[in-house]
């Protein structure tokens, strides 16, 4: 068929997963209060069943949006492979955040149903975050992913450091939003549109369109956006925030949520300031120097697993941004191949932190971690190909990620983010390394409980390091598929010139 | 294209200085006599009881919410219902979802009891 957002019944067809999510998060919301009405008594199974099912249905429909042409460039919502790609990121996280979650409430005894349409209603925004070519979409999107999110970081409210870590969410995600608004309405003022295809037209191919206005606009959406991504030296509320928050809702926030913002990052800068590279590649350059560099060494002495994997997810954005000044079809392709491990492993590694800790999340230290791999084997061995992937050793994904980001990179010259790519992957090696030497060369602590492990994690667990080892064996194919959703996006003619000074 | 604008810079610079002049001149000219009478703050010829930096009851919050969402639905709906007719059956059915999404939040808050006052 045939999408020219001629008539308005287009914009239906073209949000067809955005609409399945929003009718079953309704819908959900009213299962579950007619089921409880004012009591206490916990949200039903079905609850999560009913989910699970939506967001199955929502995949289905973006499998149709294949067969969508897009006859309009310029429309406010994309129809390519990079939004394809993208949301079914998105889905999957929210697929495996479920068992998780579920896990978390029955644990803590606080069964609120409102967490699965909160969920829903997350990944509703992400998918308009990422996947529209309107900056005032694109705000909603951020905005409805964000709410949403904030409230789930403060699930358990009557633990101290919940709270906490979603007041500081929320009070530097609302100031970060205020700087994204403030580039818009300045990019809107230097070029009379909120939409990239127009903005690109303007500004146009080398630049020359472009005035004040649009460059301060472009620094300020910049700004917003390393925020979101964790980008040092933006980066201050992340450790707290993913520290505080339930272990399943910390997975959600680091793997999906980031995915979210970058996806989003990558569209505007590249479909809407192809003309400025000159200008922001540099800001990237910076931006993932300082990024790579801090975290990995704020990283090494962290005692708690947690809050490493809080500086891990930050150093991984870096490793995001180094993709992202490549600028290229490779650079596009590697981010989202990458992305795709990222998000798998990140889940992954928190779902394992959330095992280990259980209730109350009182055991995030790494001794712990002590002869974890004999004691729960299932936990162990999955652990292993998580932290193996993060730190980048083949044969897993994560490694043909680092790989395809350094080739992409390095044919663009910036052989200088190369090298400190390597270099501070080879300082994460210590850091990840050092759980895993835990969890198999030392001795259990005398009084170590067990780890129990219900099924619903287990095939989290199982899932996700089979992803991991999967796309990592056969990277050929989740790169091609990479590299078409890649090419769709940067249909638009690019610009010449290097990133770096 | 700017020029068009300056009627409204010199209302903006008139009504400034209006305020200004009101107030510098009351100041200047009014005899001043403070009594702790005078003094008190004012709630309506009732006596002040203790400091309104108090504690409110989470209750007033939720109506509060409550009153923003269905205030900024009357926001969307006049313009809606000005324009109704060349909008058609698409600016019809864009309402109606809205009157649905909103019309499912009242009825959550009313299940989860956010109405009661007790």
């Amino acid at each position: 068929m045939e999408i020219n957002f001629a008539s308005q019944l287009d914009y239906f067809w073209v949000l067809a997963p955005e609409v399945v999510l929003s009718i079953f998060a309704l819908v959900i919301l009213m299962v579950d209060v007619f089921q409880r009405g004012e009591t206490q008594e916990p949200a039903r199974l079905s609850i999560a069943w009913l989910t699970a099912i939506g967001l199955l249905a929502a995949a289905a429909a973006n499998t149709w949006l294949l067969t969508l042409q897009d006859a309009a460039p310029a429309g406010p919502i994309a129809i390519d492979g990079f939004r394809v790609f993208t949301n079914y990121l998105f889905l999957g996280a929210a697929l495996l955040f479920l068992p998780l979650s579920w896990r978390y409430l029955t644990d803590e005894r606080m069964r609120h149903g409102e967490l699965f349409v909160l969920l829903l209603l997350a990944t509703v925004g992400m998918m308009f975050f990422a996947g529209t070519r309107d900056l005032m979409l694109i705000f909603l999107g951020l905005e409805l992913m964000s709410v949403a999110v904030y409230v789930m970081t403060g699930l358990n409210r009557r633990d101290r450091r919940s709270a906490e870590a979603a007041l500081k969410y929320f009070l530097l995600g609302a100031f970060s939003s205020a700087f994204f608004l403030f580039g818009i309405a300045l990019v809107y003022g230097g070029t009379g549109s909120v939409n990239l295809a127009v903005i690109h037209e303007v500004v146009g191919v080398d630049g020359a369109g472009a005035n004040l206005l649009v460059n301060a606009g472009m620094a300020l959406l910049a700004v917003g956006f390393a925020f979101k991504v964790a980008a040092i030296p933006f980066h201050m509320w992340t450790p707290d925030a993913y520290e505080g928050a339930p272990a399943p809702v910390t997975a959600f926030m680091a793997a999906a949520v980031k995915a979210a913002a970058f996806a989003a990052f990558l569209r505007v800068f590249l479909t809407g300031f192809p003309g400025l590279y000159e200008t922001w590649g540099l800001i990237m350059f910076w931006l993932a120097l300082a990024t790579m560099i801090g975290a990995n060494l704020m990283a090494l002495p962290q005692d708690s697993v947690k809050r490493m994997l809080a500086y891990s997810s930050i150093a991984h954005a870096g490793y995001l941004l180094v993709a992202l000044t490549a600028a290229s079809v490779l650079g596009v392709a590697a981010f989202l191949y990458y992305l795709l491990a990222y998000t798998l492993m990140t889940m992954g590694a928190f779902a394992v932190v959330y095992m280990v800790a259980h209730r109350h999340e009182l055991r995030l230290g790494l001794s712990e971690y002590s002869g974890l791999g004999w004691r729960a084997p299932l936990v162990g061995i999955t652990m292993t190909v998580f932290l193996l992937s993060l730190a980048g050793v083949p044969p897993t994904g994560g490694f043909w990620g680092k790989f395809a980001i350094l080739r992409a990179i390095i044919e663009r010259g910036g052989i200088e983010l190369a090298v400190v790519l390597v270099l501070t992957s080879l300082v994460s090696y210590y850091y990840y390394l050092r759980v895993a030497w835990y969890m198999w060369f030392r001795e259990a602590h005398a009084g170590a409980s067990p780890i129990p492990v219900s099924r619903g994690v287990s095939a989290v667990l199982v899932a996700s390091a089979a992803a991991v080892v999967l796309i990592g064996i056969f990277p050929a194919w989740f790169l091609g598929m990479a590299e078409a959703g890649a090419a769709a996006l940067m249909q638009a003619p690019m610009m010449s010139g290097i990133a770096g000074p | 294209m700017l020029r068009s604008y300056i009627p409204i810079l010199i209302l903006l610079a008139l009504s400034l200085g209006m305020a200004l002049v009101i107030i510098v001149f009351s100041q200047l000219v009014s005899p001043l006599r403070p009594t702790p009478v005078k003094e008190s703050p004012y709630e309506s010829g009732i006596l002040p009881l203790g400091t309104a930096h108090e504690r409110f009851s989470v209750k007033f919050y939720m109506v509060a919410i409550l009153f923003i969402v269905f205030d900024l639905e009357t926001v969307f709906l006049i313009p809606w219902a000005v324009s109704m007719r060349e909008l058609g059956w698409g600016g019809f059915f864009a309402a109606s979802i809205f009157l649905v999404v909103l019309t499912v939040g009242l009825i959550y808050e009313w299940k989860r009891g956010g109405l009661r006052w007790e």
